[in-house]
């Protein structure tokens, strides 16, 4: 018994000396004044809007920089229950696509429109990864303005990357697969197999987008892509993997070369042979949804054409560049001269120079080709190479002092480093394993720094444990001085992939505020109670309601059949700032409209059954909100009922029976 | 029959011009805050229109059974163009014909006018703050909502201020004028004396 007890306590302090070996972790908790560098009083606003992808949620969400406050969920590529997008009438056809109805979609990277390479604070790009699609948002009206879907993409990773001044945004497919739809064996991949790269045109004024032009490339994987900027401007950089083109277990098969390539596209080059009308028509089916902010409403049109440069037609459009093992983020400096390739599986980072570049192809420094398409020798390309980075590299952001900053997926920290000497300057850990990372402005030609902000895949311990399934993680640094500094940790909704900060003096005061009714053009719009009626169309009742603190007119309403198709148009008569009504009716099958000030929208409902039937305001409005509602009389099929509607119209009670 | 001096005929001159802004600017108005509206809310009176965000502070009132503000409300609106132009080309007269007694009924005119203004305003606030709908959502038991004429004061949630805008100030300057003038020139003729 004595034995088992000195047993028990030489094993106890085994066990302290154990614990006590455990290597000391590095420091994970902000110092010094990180608090007050990141509270903003109450009442204070952020310095930064911070637009990041929702990743499986399928949205954006904004976050306040440097407070890391969420302020807004805003709806994209996923149904939103919240607030009616994807189930009010006006914007299903958002979510249209060639194989029908599509309420979810992988949202990974955003771009913010640009002029000259700097932000211009008008729209934000986002990417649709499963079904290929690229949206626009305004960031006006913080709505989802315009979905266009992407034919011959087998999934639109390598987007929504853009040109200098938004002349394009691109969508690179992440998987090749056989054009046209053709059904032919998986193995035949290196024979049928084809890569699409689309260039979307963007309206300059209108941001409307259509492609302008698709290149077919050799079957590979397309991963990310950067465009050039300052003198690499009229350029396109796209890292590739799985240039070994295999089609199974890729995670061995698809490793198996030393090099993949940079794939650098002269878009200029192929927009000339697009002007003299070379490249070729080819039939595909896609959707293109715009939405309407004077009608309210969303339409979709189908698609059926897209013109397609085949590159190995066209070899002065495309150049490949070997960069060491799979890369992943091919990022390109604020000056436009050095492209970082970041091999995921490399132990070395290389940083090429478009002047080097530009030379090699002059003197035709080639060292082979790929299905007939010039690669150009490593080293000719090379500026250097930055030693030890880290492990497992992925994507690189800049500042505005000529610094590089890469996240290390696998080592879980930032590595910072400057461009010209390559030399490595600090790194800092993250919590835990980050993706991207997104310095301020950090993608365009002059990066705004002083704060740098961690997406990371692994949670873990971070915060308050919610089960299995956690927020993700991320964390903001100080990247004003030498080193780099953590300043806060905070959780993050979907799963953000990429981000992008803009100054909130570019944004908040063009922020819309109500629409105005007098500009309503919706078709079913009820612009003042005297316009509010019920309408039978066959099958079909349409009920034009208007809602204004604190009544719903008519809010009495009879003479409705089970079985009948009832629409809810409901406009929202306030013209005052923050004073959105809500619409809900008992039983629906879809989800509330929430209507802006101004706004109208409709909720479809078919009555399954006969009976009375209570509708609600179900947006806190005003003192009387609780009084906000009505009822719809849902009688039998077959029944002639009258069609009646009221508001405040009180009638001597019918007797029973009757 | 005294006569006036020069700088007097010219000062009223300019007196009667400056009221001639009555027709381009506001006159008055009524700034509203309450813990919803930090920002403020504002009402402008003008000579003949009411704007500002009039459909909002109606939208609130409404609950307490206060009655939408519309232009109709005024019939003011309607004769208040003529009363004014009447009271500048009076200011002119004085100046081209040129008498004291023409500027004595100018100064009186003009203190007349602007007491008759507060006092309808005055009346205009008291109908509009008394006059409520017996059916209106919430009733407090002895509250009344008369704005205040001049100055600020509490009426529920509400902070509600009243004063003069550009329009207001300009005709109290053209006021200050004539009677300075007025002043001015009965002080200088019992100099003479």
């Amino acid at each position: 018994m004595k034995n088992r007890l000195i047993l028990g306590i030489a094993g106890l302090i085994a066990g302290f000396f154990l614990f006590s070996c455990k290597p000391q972790a590095p420091e994970s908790a902000a110092i010094g004044d990180a608090a007050s560098r990141v509270y903003v009083a109450p009442g204070k606003y952020d310095e930064f809007y911070n637009i990041v992808s929702g990743g499986f949620n399928g949205q954006l969400s904004v976050y306040g920089i440097p407070s890391g406050r969420l302020i807004k969920i805003l709806p994209v590529f996923s149904v939103f229950p919240e607030n009616g997008y994807g189930y009010s009438e006006e914007t299903k056809p958002m979510l249209n696509t060639s194989t029908g109805f599509v309420p979810w979609d992988d949202l990974h990277h955003v771009a913010i429109s640009t002029t000259k390479g700097v932000h211009d604070g008008r729209w934000v790009f986002a990417n649709g990864n499963n079904t290929p699609r690229v949206a626009r948002v305004s960031l006006r009206s913080f709505r989802t303005e315009e979905i266009l879907e992407i034919p011959n993409s087998g999934g639109n990773h390598s987007s929504p990357f853009i040109t200098e001044n938004t002349e394009y945004v691109i969508a690179g497919t992440r998987f090749s697969i056989p054009m046209g739809g053709k059904d032919v064996p998986i193995s035949s991949y290196k024979e049928n197999f084809k890569g699409s790269i689309s260039f979307i045109k963007v309206d300059s004024v209108e941001g409307h987008m259509s492609i302008a032009f698709q290149l077919r490339t050799p079957g590979f994987n397309f991963d990310l892509s950067r465009a050039g900027k300052g003198p690499s401007h009229g350029w396109f950089f796209f890292s590739t993997y799985n240039t070994e083109q295999a089609h199974t277990l890729l995670e061995v098969n698809a490793s198996q070369k030393d090099k993949d390539f940079i794939m650098a596209v002269n878009w200029k080059k192929a927009e000339e042979y697009i002007a003299q009308g070379k490249g070729r028509i080819e039939k595909s089916n896609y959707a293109h949804n715009l939405y309407s902010e004077k009608k309210n409403s969303a339409t979709s049109t189908m698609r059926n054409e897209v013109k397609v440069l085949d590159i190995s037609e066209f070899p002065d459009i495309v150049y490949f560049i070997p960069c060491p093992k799979s890369p992943h983020g091919t990022d390109v400096d604020p000056t436009g001269e050095y492209i970082v390739g970041s091999g995921k599986l490399a132990a070395t980072m290389p940083v090429f120079s478009f002047t080097k570049m530009k030379n090699a192809i002059a003197n035709k420094d080639f060292e082979g080709d790929f299905e007939g398409i010039p690669v150009l020798k490593y080293e000719s390309v090379l500026h250097g190479e930055v030693q030890k980075p880290g492990l497992g590299p992925l994507h690189t952001e800049f500042d505005e002092k000529g610094n590089a900053y890469t996240s290390m997926f696998v080592s879980s920290e930032i590595v910072k480093w400057n461009v010209k000497t390559l030399e490595i300057l600090d790194r800092v850990p993250t919590y835990y394993s980050i993706g991207h990372l997104s310095v301020m402005g950090g993608p365009t030609a002059k990066p705004y720094g002083k704060y740098m902000v961690a997406y990371n895949k692994i949670t873990k311990d971070r915060y308050l444990p919610t089960g299995p399934e956690l927020a993700q993680s991320a964390q903001l640094y100080d990247i004003s001085g030498d080193k780099m500094r953590l300043l806060l940790d905070f959780p993050t909704v979907g799963e953000p992939h990429y981000a992008e900060a803009i100054p909130a003096s570019m944004i908040q005061q063009n922020s819309l505020k109500f629409y105005k009714i007098e500009e309503n053009e919706h078709p079913y719009a009820a612009k003042g109670e005297g316009q509010t009626r019920v309408e039978r169309k066959g099958n079909e009742i349409h009920v034009y309601m208007t809602a204004i603190r604190s009544h719903l007119t008519p809010d009495n309403i009879e003479g409705v059949n089970v079985g009948e198709d009832v629409y809810f148009h409901v406009t929202n008569l306030e013209q005052d700032w923050d004073v959105p009504h809500g619409f809900a009716v008992k039983g629906a099958n879809n989800a509330e409209i929430l209507i802006m000030p101004g706004e109208t929208q409709t909720l479809h409902w078919k009555p399954k059954s006969a009976g009375v039937y209570p509708f609600y305001c179900t947006d806190f409005c005003s003192a009387l909100h609780q009084e906000m509602s009505g009822y719809i009389r849902i009688s039998a099929a077959g029944t002639k009922t009258p069609l009646k509607f009221s508001t405040g119209n009180i009638e001597p009670p019918a007797g029973a029976g009757n | 029959m005294k006569k006036l001096k020069l700088v007097s005929r010219i000062l009223i001159a300019i007196s009667a011009l400056l009221l001639l802004s009555a027709y381009f600017v506001p006159l008055w108005r009524i700034l509203m805050w309450a813990p919803q509206y930090p920002e403020g809310l504002e009402m402008k009176i003008w000579i003949d229109n009411i704007t500002g965000d009039v459909k909002i502070i109606s939208a609130l009132n409404h609950y307490i059974g206060m009655r939408h503000i519309e232009v109709s409300m005024f019939p003011e609106f309607g004769y208040m163009i003529y009363i004014v132009a009447v009271i500048i080309a009076f200011g002119f007269l004085v100046s081209l014909i040129n008498r004291r007694y023409m500027l004595v009924a100018f100064a009186v005119l003009l203190v007349a006018c602007g007491i008759a203004a507060l006092v309808d305003f005055y009346l205009w606030g008291y109908d509009y703050g008394h006059n409520l709908d017996p059916t209106a959502a919430i009733i407090v038991p002895g509250m009344v909502y008369q704005p205040p004429v001049i100055g600020t004061k509490q009426l529920l949630n509400f902070t509600a201020f009243s004063g003069p805008d550009v329009g207001g100030w300009v005709f109290i300057v053209a006021g200050g004028l004539a009677i300075g003038v007025l002043i001015f020139e009965l002080y200088s003729s019992r100099k003479k004396i």
